[in-house]
């Protein structure tokens, strides 16, 4: 068993663990590693092989490898150290990380700083409990779409999909391209999950239907599926007895929402948001545990790579200065509340503001979709501050920069929340969402 | 003389607006539901001549992987879409290889390069 010293040390080496080891070697650790389970760094986006990324980040159209690529490269030209094929078995309060490798064995490190970059799994069958037969060819999206993009195994051929989720739509396009045949897409919510854009390029190009408000009520098949039973559902997500059809297939590729992989940080005692799933931090992206930052998907599940890589540079370079002893202290740290119209909201928590630091970043998610609407932050139950938006989509998260001025004021209770506004012809007034 | 009112649904912003482009001839006359320039510019090009950008695997050899991840270069007519990926599926490329290299040149002679959208080194 090997030990060894580091400032900074990140798990996993996707987008945020990447971009957090970069954003604290800037910051001036010294020692910075990279720990991943993989065979190479980049995380999801290797298997992500559709173009669509670092719009914001790079003013360029990516394909998933290909913004991995850049931050690879990035990576490459520091003398950051990168362990591959490297499972974490344990964070321990105190900066302790426990792992183990095929060619190493057992290490341990010794970590100033631990930034949890671990990302987010999907949601199973088990996750929505179907009814029916445990035949084999149901799969998550994301599985599904390792095995044809990765490994060269096309997993079906009549397809259907469940869940809108962008994943899905994604491999409802790329499963039609490599052969399969896509009958539809049925989700439970009156809205759709996915992007817009995917709605259109994966499933209208092909002509493959997507059916709102339906739920699977049962799977048929013994070895193998061999198709499903779908209803309409009511307002309370119920199937509408006399609306079953049925419909064959021989796959089912369930794209149902993601979790974080959040296993090492609730190890490592680290409170959590019930809602996100992942820690509650402050606007260093520090957990409640001395040392311990997070970002990226274990801390909440974001749309865009693009902001994954923006919140790990805050929480690397966070993690930099407390490795260095210049990480200004929590102080009586604030709770910011998500309010009616509002699921989500990072940071969930204020410390003590930095010097120089004119505004915060905060990263919201709607409850529901919404037309023209407005959201406010309140201090004691006075609006301090609103921008108005467009449109409100669950899927689409909302950035807002709010100026320390507002959040350090003398009001105790912060809440943002979003109002719905009567359509109105002043479009023209109402600002850009800006990110 | 054919008018044909044709609905798109635009995929320039999150507002995602629905609306309708009329065509006389084959030519855009008029449009209604788009409300700024890209939406306007996106709906017009949909109707006349759409595009999209294609992304597939081919065959590696010699890698840690056995599929090289590829992308257009550009955005390609979208009724070329399978014609495209079924010229890449007779395709195999050797390790090492190096994001941005040419994998199939000017791919159906529509002037559009298929490129590598990631390195790879050899195993």
């Amino acid at each position: 068993m090997s030990e060894h010293v580091y400032d900074v040390v990140t798990i996993g080496g996707g987008p945020a663990g990447m971009a957090a080891a970069l954003a604290a070697r800037k910051a001036g650790a010294e020692r910075v590693l990279i720990i991943e389970r993989d065979h190479e760094l980049g995380g999801i986006l290797q298997q992500c092989i559709h173009n669509g990324f670092g719009l914001r980040r790079f003013k360029t159209e990516l394909t998933g490898p290909g913004y991995a690529q850049r931050y690879v490269d990035m990576v490459g030209e520091t003398d950051i150290d990168i362990w591959l094929d490297t499972t974490v078995l344990e964070t321990a309060a105190g900066g302790t990380v426990r792992c183990v490798s095929p060619d190493k064995g057992v290490s341990i490190v010794k970590a100033k700083s631990v930034v949890h970059s671990m990302g987010c799994r999907e949601r199973t069958r088990g996750a929505i409990r179907t009814p029916g037969s445990r035949p084999a060819g149901v799969f998550t999206a994301g599985a599904a779409q390792r095995m044809v993009n990765m490994e060269g195994y096309l997993p079906g051929r009549e397809v259907v999909i469940v869940g809108s989720g962008d994943i899905g739509l994604i491999m409802a396009r790329r499963m039609t391209l490599e052969g399969a045949k896509v009958k539809a897409v049925f989700e439970i919510m009156p809205h759709s999950n996915g992007l817009t854009r995917n709605i259109v390029q994966c499933l209208d190009d092909f002509g493959i239907p997507l059916y709102l408000s339906h739920s699977v009520v049962s799977v048929h098949g013994n070895d193998r599926v061999t198709g499903i039973t779908v209803a309409k559902v009511d307002e309370k997500l119920q199937p509408i007895a006399g609306t079953e059809f049925d419909l064959d297939c021989d796959t089912v590729l369930l794209s149902v929402g993601l979790i974080p992989e959040n296993e090492l940080g609730r190890g490592a005692g680290v409170a959590m948001d019930p809602i996100t799933s992942g820690a509650s931090v402050d606007q260093f992206r520090r957990t409640s545990v001395p040392g311990f930052f997070a970002a990226g998907n274990v801390l909440h599940v974001h749309d865009l790579v693009d902001f994954v890589s923006q919140e790990a540079e805050i929480a690397g370079r966070a993690a930099a200065l407390n490795a260095l002893g210049l990480l200004p202290d929590a102080g009586t740290q604030k709770p910011v509340h998500a309010g009616p119209g509002l699921r989500t909201v990072v940071p969930q928590l204020l410390s003590a503001p930095e010097a120089g630091k004119l505004t915060v970043r905060f990263y919201f998610r709607g409850s529901q979709p919404l037309g023209r609407a407005v959201i406010q932050l309140r201090a004691d139950g006075e609006v301090v501050w609103d921008r108005k938006l467009k449109v409100v989509k669950p899927s689409e998260m909302i950035v807002a920069d709010i100026p320390v001025s507002l959040l350090y004021g003398d009001g105790q209770r912060l809440e943002f929340s979003i109002e719905p506004l009567p359509e109105s012809a002043d479009d023209e007034a109402l600002e850009e969402e800006e990110a | 003389m054919s008018r044909v009112t044709q609905p798109i649904q635009c995929i320039g912003c999150p507002i995602g607006c629905g609306g309708d482009v009329v065509l006389e001839d084959g030519k855009v006359v008029d449009m209604h539901g788009f409300n700024c320039d890209v939406g306007q510019a996106y709906a017009a090009e949909e109707v006349i001549a759409p595009k999209r950008m294609v992304t597939t695997t081919v065959r590696l050899k010699g890698g840690a992987l056995a599929l090289l991840p590829v992308v257009s270069a550009k955005p390609i007519p979208k009724g070329r879409i399978f014609d495209c990926v079924n010229a890449l599926r007779a395709v195999e490329v050797a390790a090492p290889i190096k994001a941005g290299d040419v994998i199939l040149a000017d791919a159906l002679g529509v002037g559009v390069d298929i490129v590598a959208a990631r390195s790879v080194a050899a195993a």
